[in-house]
């Protein structure tokens, strides 16, 4: 009886650890799937056009990504300088000012439900406040888009590192007379500093293959330009027109471009996670 | 950190310098349809002139709202506007390319051109009240052909767009039931019961090629390129014909395109022993008094130019160069009225 | 929550300050020399707190951005959708119906389909992450949990277009090869199950966006139930294991009702994900404006709705959409919200303990 109850224990025991492995196992290998896939499929158009060649006509040969990786470029890259000030000096607010205050504790609240918003919906927003407003797709207009996505990002990241610089030190320098503001700039967001790079790498890689919104605001450009006050090319909304497309020249620069996104946005997030350590090892 | 923001900084001044300093392309929006023609002849007009065109395929309704807003030099569209509408806000509207749609199946045993049906039947199984494949109508146009048992999908596109017009143009036109109980729009409700949306042509084109028993409807070129089997149609004059840009030609040879202000004339179902009845022509709008007059001069030089120089192009594309005396007409008459 | 001094330390210094500059200057009679050095005090101490003031000022305006622009999408979606809420009112919502010909619409065959696939990514992603974190907190050696955990977390960072190439053109033919058959003949074959697993098995559909959707979710769900199970006391832990639990036992009689609404939470949170999701559900939903029993049927969700039809909408049309952004937006931040409810509640219980 006892060794009966014994081992009925010791199986369901050993039943479900296995199932949990076995959760872990297929969880491992939908990610190696994806990925030996885009290895497959894109490494063959990995070269050298790939980078110095605009997006080629529908069922011309050759051509490259050069137009749609410079746009994605710029888009990710003013995106990060608007949201990197406005995201760290906000999270300096909850983080250092913002214990009590009703305000901060909403805004608090309200960051963590943007985080996991359906970021199509922000691209409608921005069509509607600005595209349609100017009447104009622009490049600034999946800036705005990109920066909404990237602000909740950068500012929790911010707000929870300061919060693990140690009380003592802002002592320390309030003790020597310093004013508010050169404590929270020069002493705890210095303390802080590689957990706040850590959270402008998430965002960079949140926003890099964000696609739902750039398809109401950024839109797509055939050639190479600069200008972010006309539709800009993106890597996501290129690789999406590719792949649906019957060209084969465009399904395999899709591929290409798939594989180079998601290998940028792996990296990214793995950097961010080593700096985030060896931090916190520190 | 922050030496690193001062060059992002500095690097993104000298972008903002940079762009201004490019020169301005010619603008247009508008119909997803032409979108790869124009593309091509825009690559090609750019090793030439150094000009470039920037079209925004963002649909033809896009294409129209653009241009009323004046953000764009042209606007394209697959539904043309009508006198009234080009009188009311000063537009001229003329035809660039002309394109066929095709029905597509997937059914065992049969390749392309072998199942010949005629616009009702196709109409009846767009919907739905044809069920099944070896429905005595489809049976009696295909006698001595082996049709199986099999329940039939439609597929059909998700998106709005131009192609979906021209198809559903031609049911309207050749099925009284499907005009009362559809209509025709770039996008429609699709009314049978087993029907299944995909993105794009591509996206048709793909259900249909891994569906058993399917039908859906696609650019020429989509079918050409993926080698997906394609029917045969009963045009008006009681022949049946195959798809290809003969036939598409020969749809337009015999429309007077001047017959509508605007030249918005629908290419369905038109006369002619050869004709395809799902031909379409894609339009472009343009101001008759364009606030900026070099901009309209850069646009209409590109389409002369690419009248000119692009037939092979878009016979590549599996699109329909227009004839030469309809090109003359639209110099003549259409492009004249235009302020230059 | 984590105590900070910063505010009520920061307060005493300034008054301390300001004390002895107030007092520093009554001795101005006293020494002229060191009267000076006080006013060159006093005025650096007023320069830093207008610094201060204007800092504290600008850092509450930036944190302000996220609640301005929630509020501003709640509005500027509700003026764009006024023309579609005014045709149809209230019964925009449950009116299945979606014809873009006569302008009749109704929103209930897109709901249905972003809550049915959602629901279906969160029962396949539940049990899965549950193992995922149960694997990671108690039977990983320790060695291998940051790269295993890593691993799953880089399941959430493949961007989202990746999941729907992969899914259309990857997952959808082998689904329709082997899974929806095994699928029909198995579950297809059980009285209450048969309706869900009828019809054509075309590899696309609501079921293929759910289990695409699934493996999106897990990381999220798999990363909040691991913190909730890492918040739960070792000494609760270690007493079960000491009176001869099994690792099974501790976590199903321990650590799960411990921690009940963080995972509940999860939960909540990575349905609202799923909720969203756009471009991964978009090429595999199938796109049908319409409600089917069965789950291989194709539908369309909220967010597809969007992406395939905003490009060549008319104006109606056009605001009948952003009513469907707006009612998408109402539904994430509803289900988000409890979400972080929850998970808030788990955590300040262990603030409680500690």
């Amino acid at each position: 009886m006892n060794q009966n109850l014994y081992r009925k224990r010791l199986w369901t025991n050993r039943i479900g650890i296995s199932l949990s492995m076995a959760a872990m196992v297929l969880g491992l290998s939908v990610l190696l799937w994806i990925l030996f896939v885009l290895f497959k499929n894109g490494f063959a158009a990995l070269d050298l056009n790939m980078f110095t060649q605009s997006t080629p006509a529908p069922g011309s040969e050759g051509g490259g990504l050069a137009n749609a990786i410079v746009g994605s470029l710029m888009l990710v890259g003013f995106a990060t300088l608007i949201s990197t000030p406005i995201g760290i000096l906000a999270g300096v607010y909850l983080a250092e000012f913002g214990n009590r205050s009703r305000i901060a504790e909403l805004t608090r609240f309200m960051t963590d439900i943007m985080l996991s918003a359906p970021s199509i919906v922000l691209g409608l927003f921005v069509y509607a406040i600005i595209v349609a407003q100017v009447k104009q797709f622009s490049g600034w207009a999946g800036t705005v888009a990109l920066a909404l996505i990237a602000i909740p990002v950068v500012l929790r990241t911010t707000e929870n590192m300061l919060r693990l610089v140690p009380g003592s030190l802002r002592e320390a320098a309030y003790a020597l007379g310093a004013p508010q503001w050169k404590v929270a700039t020069m002493v705890t967001l210095r303390a802080a500093k590689s957990g706040v790079v850590t959270g402008v790498l998430l965002a960079l890689a949140r926003v890099s293959g964000e696609t739902a919104p750039l398809l109401f605001t950024a839109l797509n450009n055939q050639f190479f330009s600069m200008d972010m006050t006309k539709p800009m090319s993106n890597l996501p909304v290129v690789i999406f027109q590719f792949a649906m497309s019957p060209y084969d020249n465009w399904i395999r620069l899709a591929w290409g471009g798939a594989l180079l996104i998601t290998l940028t946005v792996l990296v990214l997030n793995i950097l961010a996670r080593v700096i985030f350590r060896e931090k916190i090892s520190q | 950190m922050k030496s690193l923001l001062q060059k992002l900084a500095v690097t993104a001044g000298a972008f903002a310098l940079m762009s201004s300093a490019i020169a301005a392309d010619i603008t247009g929006a508008g119909a997803t349809f032409p979108f790869p023609i124009y593309a091509k002849w825009a690559e090609a007009y750019k090793k030439t002139t150094n000009v470039g065109l920037n079209y925004q395929s963002i649909g033809s309704s896009g294409g129209v709202r653009q241009i009323r807003a004046k953000t764009v030099t042209f606007g394209g569209t697959d539904a043309p506007l009508s006198g009234e509408e080009l009188e009311k806000d000063g537009l001229v509207q003329f035809p660039t390319v002309l394109g066929g749609v095709v029905p597509i199946i997937n059914l065992d045993g049969f390749k392309s051109g072998e199942l010949r049906v005629t616009g009702d039947v196709l109409a009846e199984m767009f919907m739905g009240t044809i069920l099944k494949w070896n429905d005595p109508k489809i049976a009696a146009l295909n006698p001595g052909k082996k049709l199986p048992d099999m329940n039939i999908t439609v597929a059909h596109r998700a998106d709005g767009s131009g192609t979906t017009f021209i198809f559903v143009d031609y049911l309207s036109e050749v099925s009284p039931e499907w005009k009362a109980k559809v209509g025709k729009a770039p996008a429609v409700k699709w009314p049978a019961a087993t029907s299944i949306g995909g993105r794009g042509n591509e996206g048709v084109a793909a259900n249909v090629s891994r569906i058993k028993g399917s039908i859906g409807y696609v650019e020429f070129a989509y079918a050409k390129k993926n080698n997906i089997p394609y029917l045969q149609l009963r045009n008006r004059d009681g022949r049946f014909v195959s798809p290809d840009d003969k036939t598409f030609a020969a749809a337009a040879a015999g429309a007077d395109w001047f017959s509508v202000p605007g030249m918005g004339i629908s290419l369905v179902n038109q006369r002619g022993a050869d004709a395809w009845p799902i031909t379409g022509a894609t339009f472009v709008l343009m101001y008759r008094n364009p606030d900026n007059r070099a901009a309209s001069n850069e646009a209409l030089k590109f389409f002369d130019w690419s009248f000119r120089n692009g037939r092979d192009m878009a016979l590549e594309l599996e699109y329909v160069p227009l004839p030469d005396a309809l090109i003359k007409a639209i110099v003549s008459k259409v492009w004249s009225q235009i302020a230059r | 929550m984590s105590t900070s001094p910063a505010g009520g330390g920061m307060l005493d210094a300034r008054r301390l300050d300001a004390k002895n500059s107030q007092g520093d200057g009554s001795m101005q009679l006293s020494s002229n020399e060191s009267g000076l050095r006080d006013e060159t005090r006093l005025k650096i101490v007023r320069k830093q707190r207008i610094q201060d003031f204007f800092f504290h000022k600008i850092t509450f305006s930036f944190s302000l951005v996220v609640l301005v622009a929630l509020i501003g999408i709640l509005i500027s979606l509700l003026i764009s959708a006024w023309p579609a809420f005014k045709k149809f009112g209230i019964d925009f919502i449950w009116t299945v119906q979606w014809d873009i010909v006569n302008d009749d619409f109704g929103a209930a065959i897109a709901i249905f389909g972003t809550l049915s696939s959602a629901a279906i990514a969160v029962l396949i992603a539940v049990p899965l992450s549950f193992g995922i974190a149960l694997f990671l907190t108690e039977t990983c050696p320790t060695w291998l949990r940051r790269p295993l955990g890593t691993a799953i977390e880089l399941l959430a960072a493949v961007p989202s277009i990746i999941y729907g190439m992969f899914g259309l053109f990857i997952f959808a033919p082998l689904f329709a090869e082997y899974g929806q058959p095994a699928l029909q003949s198995t579950l297809g074959q059980m009285p209450i199950f048969a309706p869900l697993f009828g019809g054509a098995m075309n590899g696309i559909g609501i079921l293929a966006a759910g289990l695409i959707l699934a493996f999106m979710v897990l990381p999220f769900i798999a990363a909040v139930m691991r913190d909730v199970f890492e918040i739960v006391p070792s000494i609760l832990r270690e007493s079960a294991y000491g009176v001869g639990c099994t690792t099974w036992e501790v976590v199903r009689h321990i650590v799960l009702p411990y921690a009940q609404q963080g995972v509940i939470g999860g939960i909540m949170l990575g349905l609202g994900r799923a909720l969203g999701e756009t471009m991964a559900v978009t090429f595999v939903i199938g796109n049908s404006q319409r409600i089917s029993a069965s789950l291989f049927s194709p539908g369309s969700s909220i967010a597809s709705t969007l992406a395939n039809e905003f490009g060549e909408a008319d104006d109606f049309h056009l605001s009948t959409l952003f009513a469907l952004g707006f009612l998408l937006f109402v539904i994430t931040f509803i289900v988000l919200a409890l979400a972080k409810i929850l998970i808030i509640r788990t955590e300040r219980a262990k603030g409680l303990q500690t």
